[in-house]
């Protein structure tokens, strides 16, 4: 059986053919332009990881909001637990680009850091 | 009024202006002025907090903000500084700038000056959708500036027109954020968005792509309440009888961008209509002397990095104006089949060239040829081609005989 992927480590894009087995494993890929994209198509049919972007509520912030993502990719199954992680999350200001938000999200072995800073609301 | 003087004006502060305003500083150009109308710099970076920046450049997968602080950073190490909360009002044929910033008016004179404001987004209006004019129609940057900066949700239901990247990135921004995106409608039989982004925007989330498909009507009073959909024949026509109504709260606009040149066309500068931006010659310099142009201005690109190295190469022409060095470009680059557009529009033929193109409708497997009356010249072979992705080809200054015109093609 063959599976097609897009690789999405980088903008190229390029499009993978996976020849599987009969237990779905992997005996060949064609169509990655590096070793990235190997990786990547063996790790999707695996185990698929994905990174994720979102918001943090700040308090007492000059904005209203942080930007964070996490420091490694999570299953892609536990996205949406992890995104009510960080939305019920919140920091007071300030924040600094790098900042530990939420440590070890979910125990698994990723953290959410802030992706910039955010200064204190002047008063 | 208050004039001022310097050697070089860099008009935006998003990548590209940053980038260029470090190179310039490298090249020892030191009185370097960039002005930017928003409060930070930064430019659209500060509102893309996904990931999947600077691959090329820093050899990390950063968020936008992360991006441009990287290069804020590198400015501040160079003791330079952006003048924010500026505009830049007015700019003549002899480099004289018009501003205006909390301070009032002045006028600014410049040695050269690096066009960089960037793009902005096509509108609803533009495409003129009938139907009523009720809330809850965005353009997708204004609704992830909404999200992203404002922290305003923007809707529960949302319907997403056109399938440029920014709309698909919003697409899962809005389903992580809860809400329910129907699909996404496209009117062309290919996407115009990255493939990367349909699969891990779209596919993932289970967002339908519907191509060959448009939105014929907005419905609602106060607030949207629903969309009709219909697909498209291929003059692009709505077929009878396809139509389908869609209830949603939310209508997201992400049919494509637009250099923003008010600026350059009452400098007079003239304009390209395939790209929109600036007619160029090699040297990233417009049809003004002195002013040259690189980034979104010039032409929409998909990558901040692509933008920012171009910004470095308008520095380095700038550098070299300033020190009265550019050779003049006499060879016209012309777009042949299947290309929508190639850039720089005029070469010298002196050096080697890297041109930016793209075509104009998706090609697999296909080679980008170079002629000069009807010589091959260069040749560049690609696995596909989409009108999506950028494709760089360098143009041989040694294969280059004669001014006659080279003609860019896909085949
Ligand atoms: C939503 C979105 C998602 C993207 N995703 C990616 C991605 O995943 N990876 C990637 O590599 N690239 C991505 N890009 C592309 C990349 O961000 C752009 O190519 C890049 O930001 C262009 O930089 P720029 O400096 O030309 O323009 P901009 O970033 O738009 O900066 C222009 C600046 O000029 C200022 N300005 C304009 N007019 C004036 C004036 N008259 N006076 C003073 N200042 C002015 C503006 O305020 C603005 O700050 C994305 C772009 C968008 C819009
Ligand atoms: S295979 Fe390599 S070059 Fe191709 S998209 Fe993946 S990372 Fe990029």
């Amino acid at each position: 059986m063959n599976r097609s992927l897009t690789c999405i480590v980088c903008p190229n894009g390029c499009t993978i053919t996976a020849e599987l087995d009969e237990h779905g494993a992997v005996c060949a890929l064609s169509g990655a332009a590096c070793p990235r994209g190997e990786a990547y198509a063996r790790q999707e049919i695996e185990r698929p990881m994905r990174m994720i972007a979102s918001s943090v509520r700040v308090t007492g912030g000059a904005a209203p909001l942080v930007s964070v993502r996490m420091t490694k990719p999570i299953p892609k199954g536990e996205i949406m637990r992890v995104m009510e992680a960080i939305r019920s999350a919140s920091v007071p200001a300030p924040v600094a680009a790098g900042d530990v938000i939420i440590a070890d999200v979910l125990g698994l072995g990723s953290d959410v850091i802030a992706t910039r800073s955010i200064d204190q609301k002047a008063v | 009024m208050r004039t001022i003087r310097h050697d070089a004006v860099i008009i935006g502060g998003g990548p590209a202006g940053l980038a260029a305003a470090a190179e310039l500083d490298r090249l020892g150009v030191h009185d370097v002025l960039v002005i930017e109308r928003e409060k930070q710099p930064g430019g659209i970076l500060r509102q893309c907090i996904h990931e999947g920046f600077g691959l090329a450049r820093y050899g990390e997968a950063l968020s936008g903000p992360e991006y441009a602080q990287r290069l804020i950073d590198e400015l501040t190490s160079r003791g330079m500084k952006v003048m924010t909360d500026t505009t830049v009002l007015s700019l003549s044929q002899d480099r004289a700038l018009t501003v205006v910033s909390r301070e009032g008016i002045a006028r600014i004179e410049a040695g050269a000056v690096i066009l960089a404001m960037g793009c902005r987004e096509r509108t609803r209006g533009a495409l003129a959708i009938p139907g009523e004019r009720p809330a809850g129609v965005y353009t997708a940057g204004v609704a992830q500036a909404y999200m992203n900066l404002y922290n305003r949700m923007i809707g529960r239901r949302a319907v997403i027109l056109g399938s440029g990247d920014i709309g698909m990135i919003m697409a899962r921004r809005l389903t992580l954020e809860g809400a329910q995106v129907e699909g996404v409608y496209e009117i062309m039989d290919t996407p115009s968005g990255l493939p990367r982004n349909i699969s891990q925007c779209l596919d993932d989330y289970g967002i339908p792509l519907n191509l060959s498909h448009t939105i014929t009507e907005i419905h609602g009073g106060a607030r949207v309440t629903g969309v009709t959909v219909s697909a498209v024949d291929a003059q692009l026509k709505p077929v009878p009888g396809t139509q389908r109504y869609i209830p949603c709260d939310t209508v997201i606009l992400s049919v494509g961008l637009i250099p923003e040149n008010e600026l350059s066309l009452e400098a007079g500068i003239a304009l390209d209509p395939r790209t929109r931006g600036a007619l160029v010659d090699e040297h990233l310099q417009t049809g003004c002397p002195g002013v040259f142009a690189a980034g979104n201005v010039l032409h929409v690109h998909d990558l901040a990095d692509d933008a920012s190295l171009e910004a470095e190469a308008a520095a380095r022409s700038a550098a070299a104006y300033l020190r009265g060095e550019l050779p003049c470009c006499g060879v016209s680059v012309v777009c042949g089949a299947g290309v929508r557009y190639a850039l720089p529009q005029r070469v010298s033929g002196g050096q080697d060239v890297p041109l930016a193109l793209r075509v104009s409708r998706a090609m697999g497997p296909c080679s980008i040829v170079l002629r000069q009356a009807g010589r091959e010249i260069g040749r560049k072979r690609v696995i596909r081609a989409l009108p999506a992705e950028m494709i760089h080809v360098t143009l041989k200054a040694d294969q280059i005989g004669g001014c006659e015109e080279i003609e860019v093609s896909a085949e």
